[in-house]
């Protein structure tokens, strides 16, 4: 029998030892950036609106509870995506410092955290909310990963009509959380950001085209050319605002949204015509921006403005207003 | 029993200020999220079952 005495020494100036401290640490916060922060921002809001829209009850700690597994589910999928796209990501200027591309995060450990927080998040919904919900969830999950990112990106001009789908599920989740079920007024909520995600990101692949085309990515004006991208932009835009004003016309919209809906609408058509009308030169730049901002806040005044009606009638079935003297 | 000693001297990983603090955020974290979910579960099964938790049969 031996006894084997093992010095371990660390030494500071050991070029050897020093190789693998260097080695960049994940941080908290590259964990959180995996999980595609301001992707998650816009699903919680319009699962938030889904969920609230949704006739019947449900406790507010179980609807906090939906909302919050919604987000883990939406941050596992933008953590897959992350993981599955890095060598993409490496290529664009854009993604070039995500946590992955840029050293601190393994793709491995990504998906392994990915997969954790989608079977955690979709098994605690269905836990704690319902099955229904939860299933709808892992499909969304599902659809983002397989449906859009692996098989439709990659291969056609289209990959945003209908991977889109998966960023217009949200609200359906949020509004299956309370219901249990799908809805013609749950279809509606999916309907309007369905049709408003072509036009939004094509106005963005108007003025940072080059980094898609650097990464084999199909995008339409790429592939189609731009005076056929602005033309499909003008005609989303136009479906997009009828959709905009189906809440009101099916009677879960007031007369608040309704004149919003139709202001806004004539807003983006009016940004949408910019867009086609400009075709070149600076102007052109210029009028894919105005186009890009101004869509973002068409849905969220949309999905404000349904909140705000919506969380009124809970605030006066329950007597709260009552309580606070109005 | 002759006893026979070898000494290894193995190279190891100094961790810097900076990499020590990024590991005990990292911990922190851990533990904040494992102690939400015990809370969250708790609450839940209170909001799910209601009174019936205490009436149970045992």
């Amino acid at each position: 029998m031996s006894d084997m005495n093992i010095d371990i020494n660390a030494k500071n100036g050991n070029p050897a030892a020093n190789e693998l401290g260097a080695e960049q640490m994940a941080d908290v916060k590259d964990y959180f950036e995996l999980l595609k922060p301001s992707v998650m921002r816009l699903v919680v809001f319009t699962a938030l609106v889904g969920l609230v829209v949704a006739p019947g009850y449900i406790h507010p700690f179980t609807a906090f509870i939906s909302i919050l597994c919604i987000a883990i589910g939406a941050g596992s999928a933008g953590c897959l995506n992350m993981w599955y796209e890095h060598k993409i990501d490496a290529l664009m200027s854009r993604t070039a410092n995500r946590p992955i591309p840029s050293g601190r995060i393994k793709p491995d450990q990504a998906l392994t955290f990915g997969i954790l927080l989608m079977v955690g998040s979709v098994t605690m919904l269905g836990m704690l909310v319902n099955w229904f919900a939860a299933g709808f969830l892992a499909f969304t999950i599902f659809y983002y990963m397989v449906i859009y990112t692996m098989w439709l990106k990659p291969r056609t001009p289209l990959n945003i009509v209908i991977g889109g789908a998966s960023g217009a599920f949200p609200p359906m989740i949020g509004y299956a959380c309370v219901t249990g079920s799908i809805t013609i007024e749950s279809l509606v909520l999916f309907l309007i950001i369905f049709m408003w995600t072509p036009a939004h990101f094509w106005a963005l692949n108007l003025y940072i085209k080059r980094d898609y085309e650097k990464a084999n990515i199909p995008m339409m004006p790429s592939v189609k050319g731009e005076p056929a991208t602005r033309r499909q932009i003008l005609a989303y835009t136009y479906i997009t605002a009828i959709c905009g004003l189906l809440p009101a016309l099916l009677g879960f919209a007031g007369l608040l949204y309704a004149s919003a809906a139709l202001v806004l609408g004539f807003g983006f058509i009016y940004f949408a015509h910019q867009v086609h009308r400009h075709n070149s030169g600076d102007a052109a730049t210029k009028a894919a921006k105005n186009m890009f901002a101004f869509s973002l806040l068409y849905l969220m005044l949309l999905f404000t403005l349904l909140l705000a009606e919506h969380s009124f009638d809970i605030l006066v079935s329950f007597n709260l207003l009552n309580l606070i003297g109005l | 029993m002759a006893k026979s000693h070898k000494h290894f001297e193995l190279d190891a990983v100094t961790l810097t200020d900076e990499q020590k603090k990024i590991i005990r955020r990292r911990n922190v974290a851990i533990a904040l999220i494992l102690a939400g979910l015990a809370t969250i579960f708790f609450i839940a099964t209170f909001v799910q079952l209601g009174a019936n938790v205490a009436s149970r049969s045992l």
